[in-house]
């Protein structure tokens, strides 16, 4: 660590102290970059969050390219993604980035989340940098809804419609807020164009603060570990963590290999499977909208089937749409509902363990609920992993408190 | 007034019952055959191109697909395109267009033919391939066939020359006093002027024409992609050793 700050130095005068003295670079650079000190121990599932903000960019940067090309019109939207996929140069590959960046977004952002309840990583002292994170999540949910009416195909016209319709569920209200949202008596051109409003500016404009709010946080009380100790407990003389490392550059350059790792799949999906067996691209959006035929089976994309599932799993359309949305805002609580002393899967009990498990494979079997056609069989064990589903968060707080937990070290374990 | 209204929606409803019934058994009874298609056979395509500008483009557009790009890809040249595939196209810019005014169109189809760049894509290569192969005789029908791939279908059998007609063969089930009616198989009524081999492969080419139009740019995606993976190794390589490098001192 000396070795490299004694190789690299710190510049006198020139134009950087003329930056420095107008506004704080080189601080910034440090408390953020190079001087920011998270454990060495960091494994597999502390990639993700530098993965998200990958992804995020790959998104931005070809969402611009993309909207060089799209019209926002019902009568042209569909066959301008024609056009962006045959006749712009390389606006094949602009538009798959795009439409498996959205996809791998949501693979990248669920499994940053499932670290966190790994290692108890939205914990005191990290509640808010939890929060921030799941409005993030509502955010990315609005944006990849929004962008999905974008094509104009079938899927993205019905998925749409019933969605928005579940708005009509409230009551009283339900029916004109509908229409507000639509801004029209079904979904149409008027529709399309405040979706592309929002998918363009307004939603990324919140996703991009909320990003940075969200590493801001991180920042000030310092990155969880997979011991969840206090790294800043143990500080050597210089005041730098015991087992901590600077950002830069050491937990860059694990990073910089995670990122190539995470392209590599990223280029196997755009270049040798786009649709993904349509999962990313669903089959029936390469057919135009068309209002007056409603396909047989509508499923929303991949990534929001677990709360679909919920939904259905309820016969009543305002309960489905309530629990539907409880489902989704749920894990905000956590930290209030985890009454563990320790942080880490590593020291906790066989109870919690148990419970995370049921919860992960509830989730993942919604999700693949949700994309099945709504039969008989299917709705029941909808409505089992749901139960799951909502007693893991529900019932969090006794048995959390009640798990018997293992002694946690002094230091983080790490072996090199 | 009421009463009258009260019987409309019973029918409305009744027949939309009888309507879904129909689809459900012709949607889950019938397998649909594999096309078993060749996106690299060049020959197949042309065939293909041949057999779709022949039959498939006096009523099906391709609006989405120019005739220039698929010269590029099936190596023929703007002579050979102008020649052999261009009928009503002036240059080789222009996508593929149908003479056939819409809504003379829908006046006598009672159904505007679809537009073929992404059929494809969005049904499946099978599902045309079984479709083209499904017609049958059906003097109830205002076309003289029906399809058992997709029953009630305005589109006529305008291969019956070629694969002359064939009759629908079904067996009769009766389960609980119910008696429900099973696909069989087909049986040739008249001979067309292909026997059944000639035609499946005829019936390939047109559907391997059809997917490749439906992304044209299929095979340079897939030659990029080897290369961009390549690269991404070789970096890999690189990062793991820099990391490797720069940790060698945390202990």
């Amino acid at each position: 660590m000396a070795r490299i700050e004694a190789e690299v130095g710190t510049p006198k005068g020139g134009l950087l102290r003329w930056i420095d003295d107008r506004f704080p670079l080189s601080e910034t650079m440090r408390y953020h970059i190079t001087e920011y000190y998270a454990s060495k121990n960091f494994n597999f599932w502390y990639v993700f969050g530098v993965l998200a903000m990958v992804v995020l960019v790959i998104q931005v940067v070809s969402g611009i390219f993309l909207t060089m090309n799209y019209k926002p019109s019902a009568a042209e939207a569909f066959a301008s993604v024609e056009y962006i996929m045959r006749d712009v140069e390389m606006g094949w590959l602009i538009r798959y980035m795009h439409s498996t960046g959205a996809s791998f977004f949501f693979i990248v952002v669920y499994l940053h989340m499932f670290r966190a309840m790994l290692y108890g990583s939205y914990k005191k002292p990290r509640e808010l940098i939890w929060i921030i994170g799941m409005l993030i999540f509502f955010v990315l949910m609005a944006e990849g809804f929004a962008g999905y009416l974008l094509p104009w195909g079938q899927m993205s016209y019905w998925g749409a419609q019933v969605i928005i319709s579940l708005f009509g569920a409230i009551p009283v209200i339900g029916d004109a807020l509908v229409e507000y949202i639509r801004g029209d008596y079904s979904i149409s051109d008027i529709t399309l164009n405040r979706f592309f409003a929002l998918h363009i500016i307004v939603l990324p404009l919140a996703l991009i603060g909320l990003v940075f709010v969200h590493i801001v946080a991180l920042h000030e009380v310092g990155s969880n570990n997979p011991d969840g100790v206090e790294i800043k407990e143990h500080k050597g003389p210089n005041g730098i963590p015991l087992d901590g490392v600077a950002f830069h550059p050491y937990h860059t350059s694990k990073d910089l290999v995670a990122i190539i790792i995470f392209l590599m799949f990223f280029s196997a999906v755009i270049f040798f499977a786009p649709e993904m067996g349509g999962y990313f691209l669903e089959h029936a959006n390469f057919e135009p909208a068309n209002m007056l035929a409603t396909p047989e089976h509508i499923a929303p994309v991949w990534y929001f089937t677990p709360f679909y599932a919920v939904l259905r799993a309820v016969p009543d359309k305002l309960w489905g749409a309530i629990l539907m949305g409880g489902a989704v805002l749920l894990p905000m609580f956590l930290p209030w509902l985890d009454r563990s002393r320790v942080n880490s899967i590593r020291y906790r009990g066989w109870l919690y363990k148990v419970a995370l498990t049921l919860f992960t494979v509830s989730f993942v079997a919604l999700g693949w609920l949700g994309m099945q056609p709504a039969d008989r069989v299917f709705v029941l064990a909808a409505r089992i992993f749901s139960v799951i589903y909502f007693a893991f968060f529900l019932l969090m707080p006794y048995y959390t408190s009640i798990d018997k937990t293992k002694p946690v070290p002094e230091r983080v374990v790490y072996r090199a | 007034m009421l009463k009258l209204n009260t019987v409309a929606r019973f029918i409305v409803v009744a027949a939309c019952l009888v309507a879904t019934q129909s689809v459900a058994i012709g949607a889950s009874e019938i397998q649909l055959q594999e096309a078993n298609i060749d996106p690299e056979n060049i020959a197949s395509l042309q065939r293909g191109a041949r057999n779709f500008m022949n039959y498939c483009s006096g009523c099906h557009s391709a609006q989405y697909v120019r005739y220039k790009t698929i010269g590029k890809y099936l190596e023929l040249s703007e002579d050979q395109l102008i020649d052999n595939l261009m009928f009503n196209a002036a240059n080789t810019f222009e996508t593929i267009n149908v003479a056939m005014p819409a809504d003379s169109a829908e006046r006598w189809f009672g159904k505007t033919p679809p537009d073929l760049s992404l059929r494809a894509r969005a049904k499946g290569a099978d599902y045309i391939y079984s479709f083209l192969k499904g017609f049958y005789v059906d003097p109830n029908s205002p076309t003289g066939v029906d399809n058992i791939v997709l029953s009630g279908t305005s589109m006529p059998h305008i291969l019956w020359e070629l694969q002359g007609f064939q009759a629908a063969i079904y067996s009769e089930n009766i389960v609980d006093s119910v008696t429900s009616l099973e696909f069989e198989g087909f049986e040739q009524v008249t001979a067309g002027s292909m026997n059944a081999e000639e035609y499946d492969d005829f019936v390939r080419d047109t559907v391997n024409f059809l997917a490749y139009i439906t992304e044209p740019i299929r095979s340079e995606r897939r030659r990029l992609g080897v290369w961009v993976l390549m690269f991404l190794l070789f970096f890999l390589i690189i990062a793991t050793m820099l990391k490797k490098q720069i940790w060698k001192d945390v202990s």
